[in-house]
């Protein structure tokens, strides 16, 4: 029932692919599908019907139809129309000349504005900037409280207080920020339940008094429909330079955000992807739609794994699983790595070879704790298990599991997972062959 | 009666904004006099669609209407309104359903997203117990999210409502258990428990939850009575993803709509109750701690499509 678009738009293509010719009626069909798969992921209608226009026109001129690769070129088309839709290449803060550069952050209640600003406010403390915090929410009860704990969790200095103004607030924040000397300058304003004209002219006073460089709008990934009229009043009454979509890491496809970007025009620059206050990225428009099209965001996933993998190891591993000598040893190292990298759940998302029918085998998503135990488990086997399972026996199994404080179940459990995870890697091996040469571990990235 | 035509009076009122988007469509759809046909089935399903129903929803209804149309049952551009209500009304008929409140202590588990407004529909919750004469005690289970307690707190001052609570970052299922222990001792009606507001895709998250409960049932048999999931007016498609999961991990006895009260449109409760067959237990409808009201079918429908 939730297939994610990227999901559904695999299926479509998938079948496009066995196709030797397109005709219109199948594009037609697919389009039709991608029609589906996009209200399904919240676009807004109308941004929906223009971008099926443009996609269908392209498509049925005359390279598809001549094109030796039909399939291929209509998911290239999808794409580029897609990258388009997500705003061309990628949207980055502009510093002002002459600090502080003032962020102001608007938006509804719920939408994620304390949160995004103190993670906005980390984002630029780890450039190393020295960012300040004006907490100008006073109305929603104990949001100066949240913003003042998640400041002093980073560090950042916050002011203001719930007595006070929201204009006094910003007004202090910028003699703060001036006198000692911090930019940007990041002021969380209210939000409300939804727009109001005293709401709409608080923002436009602030806005008049901070000056801010940058607007930014804070959109749930999660909202519907409403979220294109949500920004075309914002917009008209105070003016939004880009936006942050927020809660990106649960299921939402985030396809309102997308209609905003399409409906005002203006650009998504952060994405939150997490509950850490780490977890903002910068938003990459052509990811995103490699990612929506199923490509899987390979791209993301190399950077990540490149900070995080020791090269030299990985070619180690790549070898041995070539030569199928790959150990429980090997297994650990991987663990490990796989660990430092971040949740499984949402490194195993970006793989390819995850997309499509099957998605992530419940096996291996969301099991962080497991993986400390397996890491446990193969601390306590000798030199030589790890080098050759299949001595374990039942005695050894009982000893490994007193040795590393788990049951024989887990261990059992761990000899049945190296297992498959040795027949995954076959898998991809064959793949490989197929595919051409591949490079870098743990994983077997491919296009 | 009186009572119950404020009520409904009120949400109307709120729905008002929401509305506005779909009948000017279908006001201007309809009073052009055009022929009832293809293209204007498509615009009634666009309308549908931007109302949060989902694609496959609207098309659902527009078929319906399609095929009364075909049977030459419907001549006049108001009797495509008229059954367009009707359709939508008898969907949601079994969507309304009280609060099961008969136990002594009845408790309460509500949770819900981030941002959905759960800790302010605990407060409303209260205040609405509270109004109706029954003793009420707040639990604040959130311990994940910074000042989520305190925000429980200022709401507990403001209707009159004590709420328990530990430091946070605290076991959850801890603190309720000491709520309830507490509530059960004291002879209290009711206790709201709020908590963590996290995705539903966490899984530690459904854990959490399906642990505290754990405890509660075992506790107190029986409890909880109600766990009901708060869902944002805005919230898209990816409301039914979020109803699903939580009915999954935790089995809910109802949804509790929020924010009713912006240009929002709530559309989506249509699906998660013929998909999922929750009933919407109860509509927020603006920031008052009397902002809660009953959800009424009738009145829903009739503020989307008025006339």
């Amino acid at each position: 029932m939730f297939d994610t678009l990227s999901t559904r738009l695999t299926q479509i293509f998938d079948r496009l692919r066995g196709h030797g010719r397109l005709t219109e009626a199948n594009i037609q069909e697919a389009l039709r599908e991608v029609r589906v798969a996009l209200l399904e992921a919240d676009v807004h209608f109308k941004v929906v019907k223009g971008f099926i226009e443009r996609v269908y026109d392209r498509a049925v001129g005359q390279d598809v139809l001549r094109s030796l690769t039909p399939g291929q070129q209509v998911v290239k088309i999808v794409h580029d129309e897609l990258v388009l839709l997500l705003g061309g290449s990628g949207h980055r803060l502009q510093m002002a000349p002459h600090p502080p550069t003032v962020i102001m952050l608007i938006g509804l209640q719920g939408s994620g504005k304390t949160t995004s600003a103190a993670k906005l406010a980390h984002h630029f403390q780890r450039q190393g900037q020295h960012p300040l915090l004006a907490a100008a929410d006073v109305y929603r009860p104990a949001a100066v409280e949240q913003l003042r704990t998640l400041g002093a969790q980073l560090q950042i200095p916050v002011v203001g207080s719930a007595g006070e103004r929201p204009l006094d607030i910003c007004q202090e924040a910028a003699r703060a920020a001036a006198d000692r000397g911090l930019s940007p300058l990041i002021v969380d304003t209210a939000g409300r339940l939804h727009i109001d004209e005293p709401m709409l002219e608080e923002l436009r006073l602030l806005k008049c008094e901070v000056r801010p460089h940058h607007v930014l709008l804070v959109v749930d990934a999660m909202t519907g429909q409403d979220a294109v009229t949500m920004a075309e009043r914002f917009n008209a009454a105070v003016g939004i330079d880009a936006v942050i979509m927020s809660k990106l890491d649960g299921d939402a496809r985030g396809g309102a955000a997308l209609s905003i970007r399409q409906v005002i025009g203006r650009p998504i620059t952060f994405v939150g992807t997490g509950e850490k206050l780490d977890a903002l990225e910068p938003f990459h428009p052509d990811r995103m739609a490699s990612r929506i099209l199923g490509m899987g965001d390979v791209v993301s996933l190399v950077e990540k794994a490149q900070a995080s993998v020791d090269q030299a190891k990985a070619e180690e591993l790549a070898k041995k699983l070539r030569e199928e000598s790959f150990t429980l040893e090997d297994f650990r190292d991987q663990l490990k790595q796989l660990r430092s990298m971040g949740p499984m759940g949402e490194l195993l998302q970006m793989i390819p070879f995850f997309k499509g029918k099957q998605g992530v085998p419940t096996e291996l998503a969301g099991q962080e704790a497991e993986l400390t135990r397996y890491e446990a488990i193969i601390g306590s086997m000798t030199p030589e298990e790890r080098a050759e399972p299949q001595i374990i026996s039942g005695s050894r199994r009982a000893r490994i599991a007193r040795g590393s404080g788990t049951t024989v179940q887990d261990v059992n459990r761990l000899l049945k997972q190296y297992a498959q995870l040795k027949k995954v890697m076959r898998g991809l091996r064959q793949m490989e062959g197929r595919a051409g040469k591949l490079k870098g571990l743990p994983f077997q990235i491919r296009n | 009666m009186k009572l119950l035509v404020t009520l409904a009076d009120r949400v109307r009122q709120s729905l008002e904004r929401s509305k506005d988007l779909l009948s000017h469509g279908l006001d201007s759809l309809l009073s052009l006099g055009r022929p009832v046909d293809a293209g204007l089935l498509q615009e009634i399903e666009d309308l549908l669609i931007s109302a949060d129903l989902g694609s496959a929803t609207a098309r659902e209804f527009v078929d319906l209407l399609g095929e009364e149309i075909r049977r030459g049952r419907l001549g006049a551009p108001e009797d495509i309104r008229a059954t367009l209500r009707r359709f939508l009304e008898e969907a949601l008929a079994s969507a309304a359903a009280p609060l099961a409140l008969d136990h002594r202590p009845t408790v309460i588990l509500v949770l819900g997203v981030n941002g959905s407004g759960k800790t302010t529909t605990c407060g409303k919750l209260a205040a609405a117990l509270k109004g109706e004469g029954r003793s009420v005690v707040l639990a604040a289970a959130d311990t994940f999210r910074a000042a989520a307690i305190e925000q429980l707190e200022a709401w507990g001052r403001r209707v009159g409502v004590e709420v328990i609570h530990q430091a946070g970052g605290s076991d959850p299922s801890a603190v309720v258990f000491d709520a309830v222990k507490a509530v059960t001792a004291r002879g209290v009606d009711a206790l709201i428990v709020d908590t963590a507001g996290r995705l539903h895709t966490k899984s530690n998250l459904m854990e959490e939850l399906a642990k505290l409960k754990r405890v509660v049932g075992r506790q107190l048999p029986g409890a909880p009575h109600e766990s009901l999931m708060v869902l944002d007016a805005t919230t898209g498609q990816n409301g039914l993803a979020q109803a699903a999961t939580f009915h999954r991990g935790v089995g809910l006895t109802g949804v509790i709509l929020t924010k009713l009260d912006g240009t929002a449109k709530g559309g989506i409760v249509v699906r998660i109750h013929r998909e999922l067959g929750l009933p919407i237990k109860l509509v927020g409808t603006g920031e008052r701690p009397d902002d809660l009201q009953p959800f009424d079918p009738r009145v829903f429908v009739s503020a989307l499509l008025p006339g």
